[in-house]
Parts: C-alpha cells; structure tokens; sequence
C-alpha cells in the first residue's frame, strides 16, 4: 500500500517539476524557435523576488506573483532589444541567450551575493499509510496541472493565443491579416519568461537560493521540451508523464544516478523515434 | 634610424636581467585558485578571504624572511578544467613559488598531476576524504581518521547501528561513503542504504522515501554543493525527521545560518573549526576577520583553514632560512617540528603523511539551530597514512589510498 502510494506521489512531484521547469521554455524555444540558455536565468529571476518579498514581509503567494510579473516583464525587455534579432536565426539565438545566462548569473553573484537566507517550506507533512509526505509538494502537482488548463485556455480560447498561433505558424501571413506581429512576440516571449518566474517561486521555498538556481531545472527542462516538441499543449504533458515514470521508476529502485541517466536515456530513443517528439507523433494519431 | 650602441646594451642588460628574477628581495609569489562562483562558491568565498587577510597580516608584519607575499588569484568557477589551465598558468607566465588550490576532491586530483611535475609545494587546504600520498602535496584540512572516526562510534553509541549514507556522486561522496562503510561494520553496525547524488541534482523526493522505507536509526549526509543542500529543506517539509551525521555540515557549509529553524536540528558534526568556538587565539581571530570582511556570514573552517595554511607555509620557509624550495621544506617538515598556533589551536605538520594534526570539536544543532560542542579534543593526529604504510619520509608514490587500495609494502 505504502509503496503503491509512495511511487504514484513520486511520479506526480517528478511531473509537476517537468511541467512546470519546461512550461516557460516550451513556449519559447518549442513554439517560438528560440534556443534559450537564459531560461535557468529567467527561473532565477522569480527565486529571487519571491524570496527577498517574502523576507521583506510580503506574504509568500504575494511574491511568487510578484516574481512570475518580474520575470515577464524581464523577458519582454529582453525580447525587444536583443532577442527579436534572432529569429529564424536558432543558433545565434542560442550564443545571444547564453550570453545573458553569463552575465546575469555573474551580476546575480555581484549584486546578491552566492546566497540568501532560505524562506522555509510551508504547510507542513501528511502522515499516510505508513509514510510521510510534504503536503507543499502536492499542492505544486496541482498548480501545474492548473497551469496546463490555463495555458489551453489561453492557446485555444482567447484572441491573444489565436494571433499568437498564427504568428508563429505564419508571421507574414499574420501581418497581412492585421495581427500586431511584433507584440505578439514580445507578449508571448514575455509569458514564457513569466511561467520560467512562476516556476522559479515556486520551488524557491524548497531550494537553496544561489545566483546557480536555475542550473538544476534547466537539464530537465530542456529534456522535457525537447521529448514533448513544438506544442507546449499537445506534447510537454505526455512528454513530461512518460519521463516522470522513467525517472521516478529508476529512481526508486538504483537511486539519483539512474534516474539521471534514464531521464537523459528516454530523450535520446524520443529523439530516434519521434523526431519531432510527442509533438509530431500525437498530431500524426490525430489526422 | 640606427640604434646606437647604447641602446643595444640597454636592451641586452633588461635580457639578461629577466632571468634573474629569484632574487632575496623579490616578493615570493603565492597561487591560490579557490571558487569564486559557481555550485560551491557560497562555501569556498572564504578560502580566498582567510589567505587575503594572511597575506595581508604577514606583509604588515615585514613578509617572510624578509620578503613581501604577492597573492596571485584566479577564478577556476567550480569547472576542473579551469584548475587545470590556471595551474599551468600560475606556473608558466606567473612563475609562483607556492601554489594553494581546490575545495573539492574533484579539483584537487585535477590539480595534482600537473604540479607533481614540477618543484612547487601545493598546500590543499580543504577537508577531504583523505589518503594522498604526494610529496609536493601538504594537507591541512580534516581527514577521516579525524573527523569520521571520532564521531561515527559515538553516534551509533548514542543513536543505533543501522545507518543510511547519501552522498555527492563523485571521488569526495564515494570514497567518505567507504570509510563511513567500514567504520559502521567495524563497529558492528549495518549500512541499511547507501545512495550516490549526482551533483547538481536538486530534488530529493525519491530519495526521502528510500530513506523511510529503509528505517535507519541515523543518515550521514555528505551532499556537496548548492543544489544539494536543498535536501535539507525537503527532507523535514516531508516529515524525515532524523539524526544526522557529516563531515562537512554546519563547520564548513554553514547551513544553520542559511536555512530557517529547524531544518538542521540533530546534525552531528567532527571539525577542526566551527566559527562558534571560543577561546584567546580564535576570538582574536575572528575579531580580525570581521574587522576586514564585516558582511561574512560565518567564518567557515574552509576560511580558517585557508588562513593557518599561509602562515604554515611562513613557518616552513622560515625554518628552511628563507628557502622556498619544495626539497628544502620537505627536509625541514621530516623534522616533525614544522608547527604553528592557528585560531583552532596548535597544528603540526605529520612527516610521513604530510598531513596536519588538529585540535577537533564535536558539535550537534538544535532546533533553533543553535550549536553545542558536545566533546573536543585537544590534538587528533593524521594517522591512517603513516599506519597503511605511507612514508613520504622515504618514499613518494604520488598517488592516493583508501580502504580498499592500500599501499604496497616497501
């Protein structure tokens, strides 16, 4: 019983983890072709809000908005001096972002110092069926599975996702139809950098602050867009349920070692199988 | 235009000056290559500080023998592969005398091929996991039979023999884990689980639960680095609440200063150096510190240790008359005399290992991360080396043993 329960809680934490470090990225490298090397830096943004908003009173939720807002509003600055130079330009993309990695990690540890005093983990532990879970942990599976509503709400049902959809299908088309292409870009490019913000709060109560936070979700991140494809709806779910069992299975019986190495295992039979993903195979079933 | 004739002897003289560099009055020329960014940096940022304000104090105090110290740092950003270009570096363009270089284990050994080729003593002054036999190589940090065999009896004494070891999966993590490994055994005791952490890995739910299905009665945490240390967030948040036992928490990585209460309760830690010691030397110590570097968080023994490393060296060159060369040391090390009083207490230099004998603290935190020392010693000497047979007195092999791979018999 303790171990059914104990697998299913470790596939659910290791999914809210993929989903929600691979959101923001699947956004703008899967849908928007950017290769972003700035995405642990975005991530790090909102760790750092919500954890000095929280030292300065703010209540914790309060600074885990505040730090996806941050974020956003970094990734539209970003957007429209450096980053709309670059499209359809994919590997200068990648030297142009890891560039501002460099000097944000770099100016984080200048200006902040290489660490923060940390803000705790809230809510507690649930005693069940012989274990002991963090009850914080659960509530993250939920806010990512919220997350992914939200996203196919945005993508499917408003104006915003219509345009941007069909500016990342078609700028020039877009264009000629009266879609504002340039906003759109900087909007979307500015949402993907906020979800990175997002996902950088959220685990900041359980991580330890440094101007390096964002290395830890980027190896994943970059699996799970890379598993699930171009369509942060139709690919990064599955993607990031077939990598959570991977890893949580190998994980629970070998330790971390394997669970790494079967994360980074999985990706390469995707990449041979599915070129392009779970993206490319789920749209295959569908027509 | 022709140049003249003094020209030509200008330019010849400044030649053949050059090469001459080695004189009595130069200043003698120090290496340091610490973390200054990167996984670790939190920790090894007081390295570089402890050997500046050495530096600075012996300067202030007229060098040694006579000469001024000119510290030359770079930033190796926690990547093997800097250590490796700066060290060529430091010894081709930079030409230094001394070379102190490397937290982690990793660093060291990346470190180590390349000065072993030449005449330069290398201080690692990091606690490890022990067993470096190498002539240019002085250790100053804590080794196993210093820090591991002091407190493992003690904590299966008072907290059971099932023991559960987690550990950053490289040289440091899995050789500690073998001593850990062969002291709970030698002692009676059963290693119930023992995992191996990549570093950089973040996310410890897994491993949680491993832990509590494995029911240890205490876990030895030897997690290194940034990313690791979140374990200690997670691991109360889902309930683990546990003894606890390192080589390298509190005194080095200062975690009760980092994470909120009581993330750190009952961990139990052996060190040569906690920042809340007290005694004459060490409040003077940390007086000076803090004078200099008012922001520091917590004097670690990183800090400590990278300070009493400088004027371990002062000690040597001066025994030696002013020599600075490796073979002029080694000769006045073999004399077992080669001791100073750093902050922690008096420290001599052992002949056979080239390893340092400590004054050691054993301390445990509550859940107001408060620390208390709960047993001290006055001088724990580096002994395993000399036991299993290394000499460097007679013989330098330049290579590393444990447990498991001993030195051959002479």
């Amino acid at each position: 019983m303790l171990q059914t329960i104990s697998y299913l809680y470790q596939v659910a934490d290791v999914f809210a983890f993929l989903v929600l470090a691979a959101a923001g990225l699947a956004i703008i490298f899967g849908m928007m072709g950017i290769i972003n090397m700035a995405h642990g830096e975005f991530i790090a943004v909102g760790a750092y809000v919500t954890t000095y908003s929280y030292q300065a009173g703010a209540p914790l939720i309060v600074g885990m908005l505040l730090g996806a807002v941050v974020a956003g509003l970094f990734g539209v600055v970003i957007e429209r001096t450096i980053v709309r130079r670059f499209y359809h330009r994919p590997i200068d993309s990648l030297v142009a972002t890891w560039g501002i990695s460099l000097m944000m990690t770099q100016g984080a540890l200048l200006l902040f110092g290489s660490g923060a005093p940390g803000v705790g983990t809230p809510f507690g532990s649930v005693a069940f069926a012989g274990g002991s879970f963090s009850v914080y942990r659960l509530v993250l599976v939920v806010v990512a599975v919220l997350m992914l509503a939200g996203l196919y709400l945005v993508f499917m049902k408003t104006r915003f996702g219509v345009h941007a959809r069909a500016t990342m299908q078609n700028a020039a088309m877009a264009r000629s139809l009266g879609v504002p292409v340039d906003r759109i870009y900087a909007a979307t490019f500015g949402l993907g950098a906020a979800l990175a913000g997002l996902a950088g709060g959220l685990y900041a109560p359980t991580m330890t602050l440094s101007p390096m936070i964002g290395s830890s979700f980027v190896i994943e991140a970059f699996v799970t867009v890379v598993a699930g494809g171009a369509d942060v709806l139709v690919g990064t779910p599955p993607a990031a349920i077939a990598l959570a069992v991977i890893k949580a299975t190998a994980t629970a019986f070998w330790g971390q070692v394997y669970g790494v190495m079967g994360l980074l295992v999985a990706v390469c039979l995707v990449v041979r199988i599915l070129p392009e993903g779970f993206t490319g195979w789920m749209t295959r079933r569908r027509a | 235009m022709r140049p003249s004739v003094r020209m030509l002897l200008a330019t010849a003289a400044m030649f053949t000056a050059l090469p001459a560099a080695a004189d009595d009055s130069d200043p003698i020329k120090i290496g340091l290559l610490e973390d200054q960014s990167g996984e670790i940096a939190i920790t090894t940022l007081p390295k570089v500080r402890g050997t500046q304000l050495a530096v600075e104090e012996i300067n202030a105090a007229g060098g040694i023998a006579g000469r001024q110290l000119e510290l030359i740092a770079y930033d190796p950003q926690f990547d093997n592969a800097k250590f490796q270009e700066f060290t060529r570096r430091l010894i081709d363009s930079d030409e230094i005398d001394v070379l102190f270089a490397g937290a982690t284990s990793a660093s060291r050994e990346a470190v180590r091929p390349i000065i072993d080729r030449t005449d330069i003593p290398y201080f690692y002054t990091n606690q490890y996991e022990g067993g470096v036999c190498d002539g240019n190589m002085i250790g100053t940090g804590g080794l196993p039979e210093q820090q591991f065999s002091t407190l493992i009896p003690w904590m299966m004494e008072k907290y059971g023999k099932r023991v559960y070891t987690i550990a950053a999966d490289y040289n440091f993590g899995q050789i500690s884990a073998e001593w850990t490994r062969k002291l709970v055994e030698d002692n009676g005791g059963e290693i119930v689980g023992e995992e191996m952490i990549p570093l950089g890995v973040s996310q410890f739910g897994q491993t949680i639960q491993n832990i509590q299905q494995a029911k240890p009665d205490w876990l030895m945490t030897l997690v290194v680095g940034n990313s690791q240390a979140s374990f200690y967030e997670q691991a109360p948040a889902a309930g683990l609440k546990i003894p606890m036992g390192s080589s390298i928490t509190i005194g080095l990585g200062f975690e009760h200063k980092r994470f909120k209460p009581p993330a750190m309760e009952n961990m139990h830690v052996a060190m040569n150096w906690f920042e809340e010691v007290s005694s004459p030397e060490a409040d003077a110590f940390k007086e000076r510190w803090r004078a200099k570097f008012p922001e520091e968080t917590y004097i670690n023994d990183m800090g400590q240790n990278a300070y009493a490393a400088v004027y371990l060296y002062k000690k040597l060159v001066e025994m030696a008359d002013g020599s600075t060369e490796l073979a002029d040391l080694r000769e006045q090390i073999a004399t077992g005399q080669a001791c100073i009083d750093a902050p922690e207490g008096q420290i001599c230099i052992d002949p056979k290992s080239q390893h340092v004998s400590h004054r050691m603290w054993q301390v445990s935190v509550d859940a107001e991360h408060n620390v208390t020392v709960e047993r001290s010693w006055d001088k724990v000497e580096p002994y395993w080396l000399g036991e299993v047979g290394c000499d460097l007195t007679q013989y330098d092999p330049k290579d590393q043993y444990t447990p498991s791979y001993l030195p051959e018999p002479q």
